[in-house]
């Protein structure tokens, strides 16, 4: 057996604690959402709540991190699985679920940071909206113009107050094609560092 | 006389008496459904969008939320 002494090696001494203590929401398990719980996990974030409703399908799999095999399992139950092959210490919560206003405060509430993974417009419109409503300390990260490929440098983080944007906020989905691995995961990562950099931020603000 | 104006997104708009935020939506073209709309920091609820005056020398953000992730 692994302890955890042996798996948390060449941490930061400063960040990584503050990192184990916290705890991130995460809504939506798709592209951005997998990549981002994915990259937070080997970060060393403490715990993990993600939920999405929806089951994991082939066309996925260009761009989503799952497997063959996982194929009609609900996508925050393999996310997880996914997670504790590579990091058995994690806390995680996961609610195969749709997100509404309604039960964001049951789901997402003990959240540090909430970042919102959404690939419908008006579901990411409904939980900022919301979020910013209820919590307005409290950072939420959303998404927004992640499609195609090329031309990155057009994404960037756009900042307002407690309220994060990345993406390029101009590129749109084409009929019958979806987002490309990269970009999603470009977008995904930004998201996930930022979160980093906030709880990095907030803790040694006191 | 300098003329009064307010920014959308940095742009500079004539600004009058009276202007709500739905008005600098429609001066933009912006034509999304999907915003986040930020006036002197202020986040602004969709519902407040007819209703939202913008101050003289306002700055207005706003962004698309568009779908894809």
């Amino acid at each position: 057996m692994i302890t955890p002494e042996e798996y948390f090696t060449k941490r930061h001494p400063v960040a990584f604690p503050i990192w184990q203590k916290a705890v991130v929401g995460i809504a939506g398990a798709g592209g951005l959402g997998s990549n981002i719980a994915i990259s937070l996990a080997r970060a060393g974030i403490g715990k993990l709540i993600i939920a999405d409703f929806d089951s994991v399908s082939l066309e996925n799999l260009n761009r989503q991190q799952f497997t063959i095999s996982q194929v009609d399992q609900p996508k925050v139950h393999a996310l997880a699985a996914n997670i504790n092959s590579f990091n058995p210490f994690i806390s995680l919560e996961a609610y195969c679920m749709k997100v509404t206003p309604d039960n964001l405060i049951t789901l997402f509430g003990n959240c540090d940071i909430l970042i919102e993974a959404f690939d419908d417009a008006s579901q990411k419109e409904m939980l900022i909206q919301n979020w910013l409503e209820k919590y307005p300390q409290k950072p939420v990260i959303g998404a927004s113009g992640i499609a195609g490929y090329g031309n990155s440098e057009s994404i960037r983080i756009h900042r307002l107050d407690n309220l994060y944007i990345v993406g390029d906020t101009q590129s749109m989905l084409e009929e019958g094609i979806s987002p490309i691995a990269p970009r999603v995961a470009i977008v995904a990562n930004l998201q996930a560092d930022l979160a980093l950099e906030l709880l990095a931020k907030q803790d040694t603000k006191g | 006389m300098v003329e009064p104006i307010f920014t959308v997104n940095a742009n500079k708009l004539p600004w009058r008496e009276g202007l709500v935020v739905r008005d600098a939506l429609t001066m933009m073209n912006y034509t999304f459904k999907m915003l986040v709309i930020k006036v002197n920091g202020n986040l602004i609820k969709k519902d407040d969008y007819d209703s939202t005056p913008i101050p003289q020398n306002a700055e207005v953000l706003v962004i698309h939320l568009i779908s894809g992730g």
